[in-house]
């Protein structure tokens, strides 16, 4: 069996205090291999955690996870990830940093150069690969990221707010790389994201998730990530059935926000 | 109760010297402000320069704006140079800009005898004053007429003398014969009159104390000029100090530091390294270590003299103990600062455990492990002259401890330079090195 299959997976955090969160109940998604499906969710649904469990960083209270047939146990190369920022080496140069993973695989010097200015190449980058990542503009070591995360083959990649620090417009040009990124490596991508026109269009399938305990509320199947290969990102913006489903969902969302406003500050808005 | 008296009388002594101090103080810093305000209209006559920061017009409270004004370092130092200079006397500076000095030279003055039957007679004092260690002739008098006799005396600078001066004379003061005046100023015992060389004064047995002025100038002794330090380091740079040259001295004290500290970042490093990466390590040395951190290595002088003497080992046992626990700390933080992200980037790329510490924690730690070792430099350096200065036959300390004891200040000075001027260099150094060696450091 191929593809990405959650089941049943559950997250109660035991606090010191004796108290608990569940922060996720009977999470069930499964992606066929190629599939990009962005999560949104309001602040503190357990996003972060799914993925991270996913990334096999945390191991669930309950259910499993399997990838490709077989079950995720840890980390491994498999699944990439691509973090909001600071994760970059900063002690190691563009291209240390994008030949990483290659590097603690062993792989020979001239194989690692070819893959890591292939990237570059795709990235644009090829002419900053010797200065330090830190030299780097946000979106810049964004793009490093992202490189990163390719040379190492995965067959998974999970991003967590990959372009939530950047300003709009460099987040505009980013969210065309990774559409056409996905495109052309035809990997599965899970995205997260705070911004539901990322998440419309970039998302092959949409989940959004509601809070306390974390779950999931709504799913959809959305034609603009295929409408936006090779276009302008713009122009599917205009797209009627776009705005609908934007409107539908932003509602969504803020109407469990007030909720959770409501029950934590003990007042009705 | 007593305790807390003692306590406050010393409290009283050290505002009292304090309230002394403030009229220096404010003159100090009128003097800041008057070269502040000269700089600020010779910059007016310069040609401004327009720069970003001449432009904001908000600069109070900026801390962005405050630049180290280097003209204003020059000034100082300048400053601190020819004060130290003109209270010396130095030959570096003119003379006009010398506090006034000690008396030298001859000056005489009249003493008046008046007898029992109250008969006087005038004699006459000549008083040769000369600097300390110069040769120095007698001079010659005539013994004059009446029963006052003609004296002369030599005095060391800044030195006072007491001078019988009646002890020549015809009539003392087994006769009842008594000094009534000096210069036809009435004098009497425990009085004293002013004299353009100085002061005289009588005892209340009626002998003479003779004070030539000793101006405003300090003493070679308690403070040699600049001149005087300095020939004494070429001096010293030549023949050596103790059976040692110079560079015996100080290669001594940087040799301990460096074998100290290395030792500590040896043993530290690794220690730190395991207390923050295994939690049993951290709970077996925490409580060691931070025992330990707050006990200034100079305390444990005595024990590592009972223990190990006053040889190398000894000195190197301290030094190695300054540094360990200021190295493990450094360590344990940074490899505590290791941002997760980063982990968990490396570990979905495929690293092994091994890789994860030799890729990221390492590099990761490196930054903070310098920091700690430019304190640890500093530390070991402060440790081993005050090790040196109570017992060691060679270094930095033990020759200005020596120099001290033989009252030889510009030894003392020298020595107070010289190591300040390399702990300077050591921090210098580390700090050329963290920017060649860890330019990542504040970048993550
Ligand atoms: N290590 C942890 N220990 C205890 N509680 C945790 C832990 N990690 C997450 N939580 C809790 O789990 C819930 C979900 O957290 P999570 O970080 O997954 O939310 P999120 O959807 O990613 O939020 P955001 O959009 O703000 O990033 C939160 O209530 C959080 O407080
Ligand atoms: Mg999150």
């Amino acid at each position: 069996m191929t593809g990405l299959q959650i089941s049943d997976l559950s997250m109660r955090f035991d606090l010191p205090n004796g108290s608990s969160i569940q922060a996720l109940k009977d999470v069930n998604i499964s992606l066929n291999e190629g599939e990009l499906l962005s999560v949104l969710g309001p602040s503190g649904c357990g996003k972060t955690t799914l993925l991270n469990i996913v990334a096999g960083f945390l191991a669930p209270t309950d259910g499993q996870i399997e990838l490709n047939g077989h079950r995720v146990e840890g980390p491994a190369a498999e699944r990439g990830m691509v973090f909001q920022q600071g994760a970059l080496f900063e002690w190691m140069s563009v291209r240390e940093n994008v030949g990483f993973g290659p590097r603690m695989k062993g792989m020979k010097p001239d194989e690692k150069r070819k893959i890591v200015d292939h990237l570059l190449d795709v990235v644009g980058l090829q002419e900053f690969k010797e200065k330090a990542v830190y030299e780097l503009s946000g979106g810049m070591q964004q793009r490093v990221a992202l490189a990163r995360c390719l040379a190492n083959e995965p067959d998974v990649i999970l991003m967590d707010e990959p372009l939530g620090a950047l300003d709009a417009l460099t987040r505009e040009k980013m969210q065309g790389l990774v559409l056409k990124l996905w495109k052309e490596t035809g990997k599965t991508i899970i995205l997260i994201t705070h911004s539901v026109e990322e998440a419309l269009l970039l998302g092959e399938r949409l989940i959004v998730m509601a809070p306390r305990p974390g779950r999931i509320h709504k799913e959809y199947r959305l034609p603009f990530a295929d409408l936006g290969v090779g276009q302008d990102l713009r122009e599917v913006k205009k797209h009627p059935q776009f705005a609908e489903t934007r409107e539908e969902i932003l509602s969504m969302i803020w109407n469990m926000e007030e909720e959770i406003m409501g029950r934590t500050e003990g007042t009705d808005a | 109760m007593t305790l807390l008296g003692e306590l406050w009388e010393e409290l009283v002594e050290v505002l009292l010297t304090l309230v002394s101090a403030i009229p220096y103080v404010i003159g100090y810093v009128a003097l800041i402000l008057l070269t502040a305000l000269i700089w600020r209209l010779v910059k007016r006559v310069l040609t401004p320069k327009k720069d970003y920061v001449s432009l904001k017009t908000v600069t109070f409270g900026d801390e962005s704006a405050v630049v180290s004004n280097n003209v204003a370092s020059v000034v100082s130092i300048v400053f601190l140079f020819v004060l130290w200079g003109a209270f010396t006397g130095s030959k570096l500076l003119p003379g006009f800009l010398h506090a006034p000095g000690p008396f030298i030279g001859d000056a005489s003055f009249t003493y008046t005898v008046t007898a029992a039957d109250g008969a006087t007679d005038d004699a006459t004092v000549a008083v040769r004053v000369y600097p300390n260690g110069a040769d120095v002739e007698d001079i010659t008098i005539e013994p004059g007429e009446g029963f006052a006799k003609n004296d002369a005396i030599n005095i060391v600078a800044y030195r006072s003398s007491l001078f019988r001066v009646d002890e020549n004379d015809e009539l003392g003061r087994e006769d009842e014969a008594f000094i009534t005046a000096v210069d036809g100023q009435a004098l009497e015992s425990g009085g004293s009159v002013a004299m353009d060389f100085g002061r005289v004064s009588m005892t209340p047995r009626g002998t003479l104390n003779i004070y030539p002025s000793t101006g405003w100038q300090m003493e070679p002794i308690w403070l040699p000029p600049p001149e005087a330090v300095w020939s004494r380091l070429v001096e010293i740079a030549d023949t050596g100090f103790r059976n040692s040259t110079l560079w015996e001295h100080l290669g001594f004290s940087l040799f301990r530091v460096i074998v100290g500290f290395a030792l500590g970042a040896a043993v530290g490093i690794p220690l730190g390294y395991a207390m923050g990466l295994s939690n049993w390590f951290r709970g077996w040395f925490d409580p060691i270590v931070e025992f330990m951190r707050p006990v200034p290595p100079l305390a444990l002088i005595p024990l590592v003299i009972i223990w190990a003497g006053i040889g190398e080992v000894g000195k190197i046992i301290l030094l190695f103990l300054a540094a360990l626990w200021i190295m493990a700390i450094a360590a344990r933080s940074g490899v505590s600062g290791v941002r997760i992200s980063k982990v968990h980037a490396a570990y979905s790329l495929g690293a092994s455990k091994w890789q994860i510490m030799r890729f990221v924690i390492i590099p990761n730690s490196l930054p903070e492990i310098f920091t700690g070792a430019r304190v640890a430099m500093g530390v070991c350096w402060g440790t081993v002259v005050a090790a040196e200065l109570v017992a060691a036959e060679k270094g930095a300390g033990m020759m200005i401890m020596t120099a001290s004891k033989f009252q030889n200040t510009d030894i003392v000075l020298m020595g107070i330079i010289l190591i300040g001027v390399i702990g300077f260099s050591i921090d210098m150094l580390m700090r050329q090195a963290e920017k060649w060696l860890v330019p990542w450091k504040g970048k993550g």
